[in-house]
């Protein structure tokens, strides 16, 4: 009964984060003092482009936004046109659907992203333990080169490692997916080549997703190591293998909440790492999106990385209802 | 748990106590703050803030260049007299350093203390209040927290560029933003605490003694959040710098302005990194990564003194305090034995 009462309150809960954002992602933009296609068209036309073009661009955005409706009526407009996956045109490479720019670069995110992660998240998880179990000097370096990591911005690590073993030591290619001439395509020829572009900003990812998830997990097992269970099942003399694994698992709860809740951080984090990388993923072609005032683009990708973590987050905290079992046991609500 | 003196004291008393002989009242006892167990990671923590403030405010009085003064072309090379260089626009790059890690900094304090104050107050109403307003406040904190908070960021920075309010455009309104956005984990943190202390028993007393919810909240209930408090602000500040980086780096910072991440903007946008123009990135970058760290590794430190649980004994200090032991067991078996000879 527990676990139910729990999964429904989460997914309500989800439910209504989903609508807030996706009320924000509409109604944001829409503060801008004064008709926000005049001033998008305008600073358009600064660009040079035709009289033609935007004058098409106009009617294109009247149409799609609805403008001349009622606020409701143009909320609704929005939410039916991205439920059909019509997220409108670029400004920029007029008249590309966003979709299609959107389907080219989300890709490169999530094999960048979804790996880099979850092997934080697990390697963090150990390291951190290790560190908490062991102590003493093992305890003091990674800690500190965890602390390191963690605290370090994801576009500064970033920008070390590609300077340094990109461009002064040259192991790795400087920046970009993939080598000139070469195009996504299902290929072993491209993968292969790909992989080498891939592994500089994939690591620069893992390491300071290891370094937060060692950080939470040390201070959670040091936690646990000083409880009475502890002291009561030493007194006992269970064995050090046995007792590692309550309180590996007893430390972990919260740290699979704190991956739900770090989730966001993270994939914030990994977009500024693409532009550093100039890697072509969502966070690129955010960052283009803005220079150009591609504004389409800019509500498009946000509005994606908002769904995507919040499902994710959602997904993990489904996971942690079945994990604990205090949720399973519960009988009553319980806050 | 909240209280700071009862952990120093719990900390301080170890071991069989002996009784202590009427002191000559030459010293004064000692004040509260001396008996918090400040560690070498809070001094090297303080050391590196106080070093890049420095530099911040007191460095652009001695420099001889300006920020916004021409010295140079494109990315020139260290020499002795610009030891960073040049960055992309000609500018000494200590000189936009210096200006640039100000002005981070000023934001930092601004958006931190703006987001530590709603989030203190959101979580302390929810937390002492309870019932419907709790259930309410901490919806609306749910349900922030789990939108991605860049996006907000995003979103709003970009519907600000376009304002004609001349406020707005500035760092304050750049702070104003990152403030709104970036309080939900303090008051969450807080509401934890705040509704264990609305269960003691000196809020009773003060209930009883007449005192309005504003007045207990701030004189009876705020007290018991101060470590989480300090806590939770050294965070914010951390955070808020790497906020406005993170959006200064997008291209949605205050334009015309030097920040640390306009500096970043800046050298990838002029291709620093490819060209080999370290002098152009590195100084931003780990000036960015000491600000962090610092802030981080101070909070940590505070979570030691606050919070003796995650401490761990230090050899020296362990084989100190056995020696204190000894020494007042010692004591008392002295004075057992003259009570002994007495009797």
């Amino acid at each position: 009964m527990g676990l139910r009462r729990y999964l429904v309150s989460k997914t309500a809960w989800y439910l209504g984060a989903l609508l807030v954002a996706v009320v924000l992602n509409f109604l944001l933009p829409r503060l801008i003092p004064g008709n926000p296609v005049d001033v998008i068209v305008s600073q358009l036309g600064r660009g040079g482009m035709s009289s033609e073009a935007q004058a098409a661009i106009y009617q294109q955005f009247l149409e799609q936004f609805g403008l001349d409706k009622p606020l409701w009526d143009q909320f609704w407009i929005y939410v039916t046109h991205a439920l059909q996956g019509n997220l409108g045109l670029s400004f920029s490479f007029y008249p590309t659907p966003v979709s299609d720019l959107i389907s080219q670069s989300l890709p490169f995110t999530l094999v960048l992203q979804i790996p880099a992660i979850i092997l934080g998240w697990i390697i963090g998880n150990l390291l951190g333990a290790v560190a908490a179990y062991k102590g003493g000097s093992w305890d003091k370096s990674v800690f500190t080169t965890s602390l390191v990591f963690n605290s370090m911005p994801y576009y500064c690590l970033s920008i070390i490692l590609l300077y340094g073993l990109a461009v002064v030591l040259g192991w790795f290619p400087p920046g970009g997916a993939y080598s000139l001439g070469n195009s996504p395509e299902w290929s072993w020829d491209f993968f292969s080549d790909a992989l080498q572009y891939w592994w500089l900003p994939f690591l620069s990812l893992l390491l300071i997703n290891i370094g937060g998830q060692a950080v939470g997990m040390r201070s959670m097992a040091i936690y646990e190591l000083g409880s009475d269970y502890v002291n009561y099942s030493r007194s006992l003399g269970i064995g050090d293998r046995k007792m590692t694994g309550y309180i590996f698992r007893n430390a972990m709860l919260p740290q699979i909440t704190g991956l739900a809740l770090s989730i966001g951080t993270m994939v914030g984090g990994a977009l500024i790492t693409e532009l550093v990388f100039n890697y072509p993923g969502m966070g690129t072609l955010l960052f283009s999106a803005i220079s150009a005032n591609d504004y389409p683009i800019v509500q498009a990708v946000t509005l994606i990385i908002t769904v995507a973590v919040l499902v994710a987050n959602y997904l993990v905290e489904v996971l942690y209802g079945f994990i604990d079992p205090r949720i399973r046991a519960a009988k009553s609500g319980e806050k | 748990m909240t209280n700071i003196q009862s952990n120093a004291v719990v900390a301080e008393t170890e071991g069989p106590v002996a009784p202590v002989e009427p002191e000559t009242p030459k010293a004064k006892a000692r004040p509260a703050w001396r008996s918090l167990n400040f560690g070498p990671r809070l001094w090297v923590s303080v050391g590196i803030i106080l070093v890049i403030t420095l530099l911040a405010f007191v460095g652009p009085l001695f420099y001889p260049y300006g920020p916004d003064q021409k010295v140079g072309s494109i990315y020139d090379s260290p020499s002795a007299e610009h030891i960073l260089g040049t960055e992309n626009f000609g500018y000494d790059v200590i000189a936009v350093l210096m200006a640039s890690t100000r002005n981070s900094l000023i934001n930092g304090l601004l958006a931190g203390t703006l987001a530590t104050f709603i989030g203190v107050l959101i979580g302390i109403l929810a937390g002492y209040v309870g019932g419907w307003l709790e259930e309410a406040l901490m919806g609306i904190t749910n349900i922030v927290l789990a939108i991605p908070a860049i996006v907000i960021l995003i979103l709003i920075s970009i519907s600000l560029q376009s304002t004609n309010i001349p406020f707005l455009k500035g760092i304050a309104g750049l702070a104003l933003v990152i403030g709104i956005t970036s309080w939900p984990w303090t008051a969450r943190a807080v509401r934890a605490q705040a509704s264990s202390v609305a269960t003691r028993e000196h809020i009773d007393v003060a209930k009883l003694s007449g005192a309005r919810t504003p007045g207990i909240l701030v004189f009876d209930v705020l007290p018991y959040l101060a470590s989480y408090v300090v806590m939770a602000w050294v965070l914010q500040l951390a955070s808020a710098i790497l906020a406005e980086s993170t959006l200064s780096m997008l291209g949605l910072g205050v334009s015309g302005t030097n920040s640390l991440g306009m500096q970043l903007h800046w050298a990838l946008a002029f291709q620093a990194v490819a060209t080999g123009a370290w002098w152009a990135f590195l100084p931003p970058t780990i000036v960015l990564t000491l600000i962090s760290f610092g802030f981080l590794y101070l909070q940590s430190s505070l979570d030691e003194v606050f919070n003796p649980r995650l401490r761990r004994g230090k050899k020296k200090n362990l084989a100190a305090a056995a020696k204190r032991r000894e020494e007042a067991a010692r004591k008392l078996a002295e004075q057992g034995d003259a009570v002994g000879v007495a009797a």
